[in-house]
């Protein structure tokens, strides 16, 4: 505590915006990233899984090491940027094959696999995606060695951009 | 039908050595329908037409087989990333669902 004071002091001329505006706006981020932990930890839907039994090999999936970079909140569901990287050291025996996204609310679940290889050096692909509601973003990495990842990452889209 | 222009861009790094992991950029124009929606008029969804495939080499390698589905969206936008090996070309292929398929190739320099 001693320390935080200190640290306080020394950036207080820089301190001066963080009024009762601000504080506010740092607690309702706070509050949103804690609604939003359960809601990642859902259960996969059956839907998303009936698709991904088509496409995914490997079933044996476990947590992790995916990371989804999206928007918390879409304003416009026909164009949502989304960021998948996979860790993975991508040589020639251990690497990333498949990357493959689903959207649990559109009425076409499957969006797109990507199937890379030791040539990429990274396994991290972007693109932009279609979003029909509120709703939440699967994705399913496997690897040359036979595992397969998962992970999900919750969206809220404001006008929905499927069909119309 | 005439052959769509769906104008295939790509940016890739410029100062380049062997060994370095670089990002690869593309941006095409394409409407990607999606079969979804719906004419006012006839009251029939307008037929499905996207880019279904992304394929591309580079120095005798596959460095990226891309499928799409409609969840895309129009003008799709991809970035990935390869290691850059020799100076040669990277082609890009894209592939709709009428069968038709749309080239494009870049150089890529790669120094020393």
């Amino acid at each position: 505590m001693v320390g935080e004071a200190t640290e306080q002091e020394k950036f207080a001329p820089e301190q001066k915006g963080l009024d009762r505006r601000n504080f506010l706006k740092m607690a309702g981020a706070g509050a949103l990233v804690l609604t939003m932990t359960p809601f990642a930890a859902e259960a996969t839907p059956t839907q998303v899984l009936e698709a991904m039994g088509k496409v995914v090999k490997q079933k044996n999936f476990k947590e992790g090491r995916i990371a989804i970079t999206l928007p918390q909140i879409a304003e416009n569901g026909v164009v949502v940027a989304m960021k998948v990287g996979v860790e993975s050291p991508m040589t020639a025996d251990d690497h990333v094959t498949d990357i493959h996204m689903f959207a649990d609310g559109n009425p076409l679940p499957y969006i797109a696999t990507f199937q890379l290889g030791p040539h990429n050096g990274k396994a991290e692909v972007a693109l932009r995606i279609r979003l029909a509601q509120t709703q939440k973003i699967v994705v399913a990495a496997e690897t040359s060695k036979g595992e397969s990842f998962i992970a999900r990452q919750g969206i809220k889209v404001t006008l929905g951009g499927c069909g119309g | 039908m005439a052959k769509q222009n769906i104008k295939p861009r790509v940016r890739i790094g410029k100062k380049l050595k062997k060994g370095d992991v670089f990002e690869v950029k593309t941006l095409v124009r394409h409407s990607m329908e999606s079969g979804q929606r719906k004419s006012k008029k006839t009251g029939k969804n307008y037929p499905r037409l996207i880019l279904n495939r992304l394929h591309v080499t580079y120095s005798g390698n596959v460095v990226l087989n891309a499928i799409w589905h409609p969840g895309v969206s129009a003008n799709p936008y991809t970035s990935f990333y390869a290691v850059a090996d020799k100076s040669g070309p990277m082609k890009f292929t894209w592939t709709d669902d009428a069968g038709e398929t749309f080239d494009k190739t870049v150089q890529v320099k790669v120094d020393g």
